[in-house]
């Protein structure tokens, strides 16, 4: 009865957690993940974009929302999990004290929800790239590539919000995030239009932020390009993961681990 | 293994918060197959020293060894053979009774046929089989308990440790439970628990121990402190003329008073003439039983209510 877990391998059980419990509510979970990118598609890139009456960075405006749409909804999806939902586990219904009764370690457990943001963001880049591909607005094959990419802009957009959990009192703490932060990205970084047309100092502050650099990826892959200056942009999506995951983990252990 | 090591061993353990000592120098050595009860007002540092012993409390000084092994902050292993029924159940709200189980056993990297069996018998012992598939929000007190108690034992467990293990369950729930405590005893595990219900600490430890301001204030067998620290009788009269009667009784000196609201409690050596005297005062309600845990715990502890 009594083994243990490799040791790198002990996220999996917490990570695997979670995906049972998204499991059961798999039927609106993902009416979520593919209807909201949908009616964003039709009602902006249809709609707002045959009063454009010009091409975008010589692409459809639908064409050009749908590579921006990929990006900004691997951000919601892993921030909303890595606030309201980790908070949840953490605060509310205790589930992580009761994986800290266990043999597993709280970095276990902040690893297996880093993974796990970005396994969701998968899901719904994945949602996203079958709309659109559908739809006939991706290039070719090469898009499969945002999947994994989507996987690392979840890690990244979990791994701040994890911070944010860890020093939340309430789920109303997290309107700071999005309004300061989540929001004028989503906003300004160039999902739904190019940013070069923006004032030098929002151009300047867009490109320290990660949604940036994930449009800079993913969105020439949706369109039958290559990304440049890739390691430039992978880095900075580490460098993100690399100064949040270690704060959220001593901020979390602090709280729950006194 | 060597027998005689005990399973529990603590020395001068002390930790603090801001500033305030809430575990003070506190020790423990508990005998594989003991059953042994940490008693206290709130406060008093009892569920504390369970978290340093699992390792999720860093502690500030002292010596912690677990099963043979020592343990820091961090040390996830020792948990592997140990299971815990926490203060406040914290089952999975999203997955079924069975569900739970099964889940919390993957946390222990426990899969497979073995677990599915075990899991089978655990739901018999926790009488919830019927209950298997249903969500744990429609499950009463008593069964959230008992699964919280399964899911402790899913890793077959040498060491179980419970905080207030039947705090909030009605008479019928915590018989249930104390009847599993108990099988799991003559089992050969070894239970450490928290308890502010004196009766549950005297039918189920071997020994125990009372703690105030993180120190353990007595300690021994039930019977032991009881004989130790208190009169072998007492005796509640209630009634508005207490003090009437109190001012004309004509008391040895080995006899105690205790008033507490409108109760008067007499601690005797002998009860007869207590008795005897209580009888003249016809309006004067009274009754006279062993003394118990209770009675030591109010002694050693005091009774003013403490609000933390």
């Amino acid at each position: 009865m009594k083994t243990q877990q490799t040791a790198w391998l002990r996220w999996y059980p917490v990570w695997s957690r979670n995906m049972r419990v998204w499991r059961k509510l798999i039927g609106p979970a993902l009416l979520g993940n593919i209807g909201e990118p949908l009616l964003y598609l039709l009602a902006l890139g249809y709609g707002l974009g045959s009063f454009l009456g010009q091409k975008i960075e010589g692409l459809e405006y639908v064409v050009f929302l749908a590579s921006g749409l990929v990006c900004s909804s691997a951000m919601n999806t892993a921030s909303f999990e890595g606030m309201y939902s980790a908070y949840t586990r953490m605060a509310v219904q205790d589930t992580w004290i009761g994986m800290l009764t266990a043999p597993l370690t709280l970095r276990d457990i902040i690893y297996a929800e880093v993974i796990w943001c970005g396994t969701k963001s998968v899901i719904s880049v994945a949602a996203i790239l079958l709309v659109a591909t559908a739809m006939g607005l991706v290039a070719d094959a090469r898009a499969i590539l945002v999947l994994p990419l989507g996987w690392l802009v979840g890690a990244c957009f979990g791994s701040m919000a994890l911070v944010m959990t860890s020093i939340a009192k309430t789920y109303d703490f997290f309107l700071y995030y999005f309004t300061l932060l989540v929001t004028p990205m989503l906003l300004l970084s160039g999902v739904f239009f190019p940013i070069d047309g923006m004032p030098e100092l929002v151009q300047t502050i867009a490109k320290i932020l990660p949604l940036y650099h994930a449009i800079a990826l993913m969105r020439p892959l949706m369109i039958g390009q290559l990304p440049t200056d890739v390691l430039l942009h992978l880095t900075v999506l580490g460098l993100y993961i690399l100064v949040a995951l270690p704060i959220a983990i001593r901020l979390i252990s602090r709280r729950l681990l006194r | 293994m060597d027998t005689t090591n005990p399973v529990v061993n603590i020395r001068s353990l002390c930790k603090s918060y801001d500033g305030q000592r809430v575990v003070d120098n506190f020790d423990l050595q508990v005998q594989r197959g003991e059953c042994f009860g940490l008693l206290g007002p709130n406060g008093a540092g009892k569920t504390t020293i369970l978290r340093m012993m699992l390792g999720m409390t860093p502690p500030e000084s002292g010596e912690l060894n677990i099963l043979e092994q020592p343990v820091s902050q961090g040390s996830y292993q020792v948990r592997q053979k140990i299971g815990v029924v926490p203060q406040m159940d914290n089952l999975d709200p999203d997955f079924s009774v069975v569900e739970n189980l099964r889940t919390y056993a993957s946390y222990f990297n426990l899969s497979g046929e073995i677990v599915r069996n075990r899991i089978q018998e655990l739901l018999e012992f926790a009488r919830l089989t019927n209950k298997a598939d249903e969500q744990i929000d429609s499950l009463s007190g008593g069964m959230k308990r008992r699964l919280t108690l399964a899911r402790a034992l899913v890793n077959a467990p040498e060491l179980l440790i419970l905080d207030e293990p039947t705090t909030g369950l009605d008479p019928q729930a915590r018989q249930l439970i104390w009847q599993r405590l108990r099988e799991l005893k003559h089992s050969g595990h070894t239970l450490i628990m928290t308890t502010h219900y004196m009766e549950e600490a005297q039918r189920l430890c071997d020994r125990l121990a009372i703690m105030d301001h993180g120190k353990v204030i007595v300690q021994g067998t039930p019977q032991e402190l009881i004989d130790a620290h208190v009169e072998p009788h007492v005796i509640e009269v209630v009634g508005n003329d207490v003090e009437r009667w109190q001012a004309q009784f004509n008391k040895q000196d080995s006899t105690r008073f205790e008033s507490l609201g409108e109760s008067l409690f007499i601690y005797a050596q002998d009860e007869k003439p207590v008795i005897e005297d209580l009888c003249k005062f016809s309006h004067l309600d009274f009754i006279h039983r062993r003394a118990n845990l209770e009675d030591v715990f109010l002694k050693m502890t005091g009774r003013d209510l403490r609000e933390e």
